[in-house]
């Protein structure tokens, strides 16, 4: 399926905004996303299974906050990170 | 005091070439390398531009290939911790595989997160390819593969103890609390020291198996029992590389020197001058002199402004383990100063004379050629400084 991957994290994917991962489960699409581009799920998820703070995980329409959430290959995941700061 | 009973180990003769300074800051890491006078000083970088980077260490012993690996901690507002890796001095990265992480929690239970990597320590010279990581919230994180892949020291992050010693959110730093001051024996790669803010100090003579509270001496003036086990808020602590039973530190409540096999701090800050008082961040030791020690002290009255008191920033030193101190503000700012040096932003090279290095947490560099007599600066206009380290590069 298809993931939009939000700038900061395009270094992991050789600067591409969108990427594809398999996977029957959120959990299973980011582990998939990990293989693919080592490291880069870790900057989103923490050793605890949680979403960071500031990021943001929608699959279409519906944000999501649990790893655990069923998809189809025909979902699109949306990472999203907020920018706030100074 | 006694430091002329003090045991010594392996002196190697003062460094004669180039320097480097390895600066992290909160919006990438810079390298100032200098001439072989010291004087001139050339700015590199920023590499990890934007990110925070807590700190960046040299490894002096040869890797696998030969070389020699730098490790930074690094950070975003935003996104997770990592670290990265580089064999040709900064040139060119890699991420590490697997950095520092606590273990997952049982299922219903709730787990630790490391927030950031806040401090890095080579290992033991037996050891190469160690390395030990502090992070926030407190956890100590060992490397076996030249900081590639982390293992938590479970010794310590799991020690039935470990909710008292590192108290509740409220008793760190505003960023989180932090393990720090990881510092190795270099007689012994199973004798470790680190810090927590707050926590205090603690020791493992078995490699981080089992540990014990190490604070007789030093006050928490913020607590009701003044002179707790545990509980203390040390700065910043470095054991002395060629006398490692002397080691000195620079707590929330003062400077102290501890004289091993003793157990009790001494308050040597109170030899400092009342009206500048003996708060600060970083300690900083000779690298061949253990009773001579610099601190930058800060204001730590009211509400704790943490700038240089009064607004005129200085170094003090001790040449005799802090029996008298002279300040050191040659070069430096005589009025509206507001310094801030934080407790890994000071450092000294190994030459002769030593030079001394700080940076600021409004971004210059000051260097002094001559052990502190003397002050330029080498470097403005950086980001927040987080962390200097002094490393000689050159022949």
């Amino acid at each position: 399926m298809k993931v939009l991957i939000p700038t900061p994290l395009r270094s992991y994917t050789g600067e591409q905004s969108e990427v594809e991962a398999q996977g029957g489960t959120l959990a299973e699409v980011l582990a998939d996303l990990d293989r693919r581009y080592p490291g880069i799920r870790f900057r989103m998820i923490d050793e605890q299974d949680a979403v960071r703070r500031h990021i943001r995980i929608w699959v279409n329409r519906d944000e999501v906050r649990t790893l655990a959430v069923p998809l189809r290959a025909s979902d699109e995941v949306i990472i999203f990170q907020a920018l706030s700061g100074g | 005091m006694k430091t002329k009973k003090t045991s010594q180990v392996g002196s190697t003769g003062p460094a004669t070439g180039t320097v480097a300074l390895l600066v992290a800051t909160r919006k990438g890491a810079f390298i100032l390398r200098s001439d072989k006078a010291r004087r001139a000083w050339r700015t590199t970088g920023p590499m990890f531009f934007g990110q925070i980077v807590h700190h960046m260490v040299l490894d002096l012993r040869s890797n696998a290939a030969g070389g020699r690996t730098l490790l930074a901690a690094t950070s975003t507002g935003h996104l997770g911790p990592t670290m990265s890796r580089s064999t040709d001095f900064g040139k060119t990265w890699k991420e590490a595989g697997s950095p520092p992480a606590f273990p997952k929690a049982p299922e219903g239970q709730k787990g630790r997160a490391v927030g950031h990597t806040f401090w890095l320590t080579p290992g033991h010279a037996s050891e190469p390819g160690v390395w030990y990581a502090g992070t926030s919230p407190q956890g100590l994180f060992r490397s076996a593969d030249d900081g590639d892949t982390w293992a938590p020291v479970s010794g310590f992050n799991d020690h039935p103890m470990y909710a008292q010693w590192t108290g509740g959110e409220q008793d760190g730093t505003p960023d989180g609390p932090k393990l720090h001051s990881i510092n190795v024996d270099p007689r012994d790669a199973k004798h470790l020291y680190v810090a927590l803010s707050s926590g205090g100090v603690f020791e493992s003579k078995d490699r981080g198996a089992s540990w014990a509270p190490l604070n007789a001496g030093v006050v928490a003036d913020f607590r009701p029992d003044k002179y707790p086990e545990y509980g203390q808020d040390a700065h910043c602590v470095r054991l002395h590389p060629l006398a490692p039973d002397v080691l000195y530190q620079q707590n929330h409540c003062g400077i102290y020197r501890l004289q091993r096999p003793g157990v009790k701090w001494d308050r040597i800050g109170e030899a400092m001058p009342k009206k500048i008082g003996d708060i600060g961040f970083p300690v900083v030791l000779h690298p061949r002199d253990p009773a001579t020690v610099w601190v930058f002290p800060m204001d730590g009255t009211a509400v704790w402004p943490r700038t240089s008191p009064g607004g005129k920033p200085a170094a003090y030193v001790s040449r005799n383990s802090g029996k008298s101190w002279q300040r050191q503000d040659s070069g430096l700012p005589r009025s509206q100063g507001w310094f801030t040096v934080k407790r890994q932003a000071m450092s000294a090279d190994a030459h002769d004379p030593v030079g001394v290095y700080f940076g600021t947490s409004g971004g210059e560099i000051w260097a002094s050629r001559n052990e502190g007599a003397k002050w330029t600066c080498i470097a403005r206009h950086l980001p927040e400084i987080y962390a200097v380290e002094a490393v000689e590069t050159g022949k």
